[in-house]
């Protein structure tokens, strides 16, 4: 008995230790060396106008991204689960694409598309718009790497949830707008609820992509991200760290989150 | 709300709903999204992710077959795409180890604050990726506070690789030890095995698929890394660089087929890892951030 309990110490102690190690401290020593020259520092490195640009650039794009990646992502998983089309396992491997493709080469593909000397470059100056180096390419680039979640999340809900009380609903006649809204919507919502937050958490932090589309001008096509990058490359260290700390309280506020959806989505 | 005009037809009909010839009314009204839904997924799909990447694959072909080879021959490409694959290996190898030990840990074993550590593990996919390489280079960096210094080496590479795909093999072992029913343990303790024999003999082929398909995503996504390596690898050729910052090198020197020709490679084998998994069944597609 004695030896079970030395084996169970010694397991946690290295687990403990591993995650201590490569998660917890360095994490802890940014929030620690943050925060250690007091409060006002902090508040006045995150409040200088490129970091307050930055900061509403990045709620701007998430704004745009998160929600068109939703609606979206909640249709595909009703195609995905109740459609009746050929092709389905192909689709459903195609919704996982972006989850396989490297952030840099996400960034070079829309370079590739909308660039200058890309597809659509030549028509799109024509036109007088600016994708690339501009927040609409900042945009493509995250609805890209955000794409599958909403549906990942959704899809295996439907899925728990079968169709039979939308059949009874459709039966008593209600109209599809109705099943809808009252049925389904509610059924999945939890679901729902827990691919935004992931899906605002990694339009928020996305940042391959975002630095290879935007340019990096500072006041204009800087997202939060890209601004620790910079401060870290000015050997602005404090400023780095600060904008760090943001956004690092931002990750732990969506594991909070997180932590409050998941039971009650599996609950469902 | 108005109701909608129902007539003792339908309500006649309705029995019959339950067989297969269900009317296409009842199926839309039901919630059974129609071609026009599809349609609408399938061109969303093809402008954002499949429009671009097919412009990738046509730029890394731009010279011909010729000019493709020599881009991802080149010397630097190949050492790049060899520490990427090396590299990402190991670490999915690490993470087989260390993930299931902390899995196990988080199931079997109690002390006090498991509930934070558990909830902390999602940390690295919620902390975005740039912000993962200043922590630790805020610990394991030039003014490192406990004095290892290992920036711009491969181990720096390593650990950020560690760092973030963390969670892959936690997450995929987890639910299956939980799962797991101790009956077939108690059975082998009792019948005189030891602890070890008995996680060797008994819980591991349980928790196989869950570890294999776990590794597999942490590699995919280690191959394809780039903002937790940037500063922490200090991109030195031949040495520290990994494939997708060598990628953003030539985009940035303006050598677009060659950055479109390494990304290809990426493309495939990030793509050929997570299809592999997919076939063996075990896609564990959640909680990627």
């Amino acid at each position: 008995m004695s030896s079970e309990r030395v084996t169970r110490i010694g397991l946690r102690t290295v687990a403990l230790g591993y995650l201590f190690a490569l998660l917890f401290v360095p994490v802890g020593i940014v929030l620690y060396k943050t925060f250690e020259p007091g409060l006002g520092n902090v508040w006045a490195s995150i409040t200088t106008p490129a970091a307050i640009h930055a900061f509403w650039l990045t709620i701007m794009v998430t704004a745009i991204a998160v929600p068109l990646n939703t609606a979206l992502g909640i249709l595909a998983a009703l195609v995905l689960v109740r459609g009746r089309i050929r092709g389905k396992p192909l689709l459903d491997a195609l919704i996982d694409l972006p989850f396989a493709v490297s952030p840099i080469v996400v960034g070079l593909s829309l370079v590739l598309v909308y660039g200058a000397n890309g597809w659509f470059g030549g028509a799109l100056a024509n036109a007088g718009i600016q994708v690339i180096f501009s927040w609409p390419g900042i945009v493509l680039a995250t609805i890209f790497v955000t794409l599958p979640f909403v549906v990942r999340e959704v899809a295996p809900v439907l899925r728990e949830v079968g169709d039979e009380q939308e059949q009874a609903a459709a039966t008593l006649g209600a109209s599809r707008r109705q099943t809808f809204v009252r049925i389904t919507l509610p059924a999945i919502r939890w679901g729902i609820a827990y691919g935004v937050v992931l899906s605002t958490a990694r339009a928020i932090g996305e940042f391959g992509a975002v630095s290879v589309v935007s340019g990096r001008i500072s006041g204009q096509t800087e997202t939060l991200t890209l601004l620790v990058q910079k401060r870290f490359e000015n050997f602005d260290l404090a400023g780095a760290y600060a904008a760090s700390a943001l956004l690092a309280m931002i990750a732990m506020t969506t594991l909070l989150a997180l932590t409050v959806i998941k039971p009650r989505k599996e609950h469902q | 709300m108005s109701t909608p005009d129902l007539t003792a037809q339908d309500l006649g009909a309705a029995p019959r709903h339950r067989g297969r010839g269900r009317s296409r009314e009842t199926a839309a009204a039901a919630g059974r999204p129609g071609p026009l839904a599809a349609g609408v997924v399938v061109l969303w799909l093809s402008l954002i992710v499949l429009l671009p990447l097919s412009a990738v694959v046509a730029k890394s072909l731009d010279g011909g077959v010729g000019a493709f080879w020599d881009a991802v021959s080149s010397r630097q490409a190949v050492d790049a795409l060899k520490f990427t694959l090396l590299v990402s290996f190991a670490v999915a190898l690490v993470n087989a180890v260390a993930g299931t030990l902390i899995a196990w840990v988080l199931v079997r074993d109690s002390f006090p604050g498991k509930r934070i550590v558990n909830a902390l593990i999602d940390l690295p996919f919620a902390l975005p990726t740039i912000v993962a390489g200043i922590v630790l280079l805020a610990l394991y960096g030039h003014d490192s506070p406990v004095g290892i210094d290992i920036a711009f080496t491969r181990s720096a590479v390593a650990l950020a690789l560690l760092f973030v795909t963390l969670p892959f093999v936690v997450r995929s072992v987890q639910p299956v030890l939980i799962e797991l029913d101790r009956d077939m343990e108690e059975a082998a303790a009792s019948l005189g095995a030891g602890g070890w024999t008995t996680f060797r003999r008994i819980v591991l082929p349980n928790l196989g698929p869950a570890i294999i398909s776990g590794c597999a995503l942490a590699f995919a996504r280690a191959v394809g890394e780039f903002g937790s390596i940037v500063l922490i690898s200090g991109n030195i050729p031949f040495q520290t660089q990994v494939a997708s910052v060598f990628v953003f090198k030539q985009i940035e020197s303006d050598a677009p087929i060659t950055a479109a020709a390494v990304s290809v490679v990426l493309l495939v084998l990030s793509l050929g890892v997570l299809l592999a998994i997919r076939g063996v069944g075990s896609w564990g597609g959640r909680h990627e951030l």
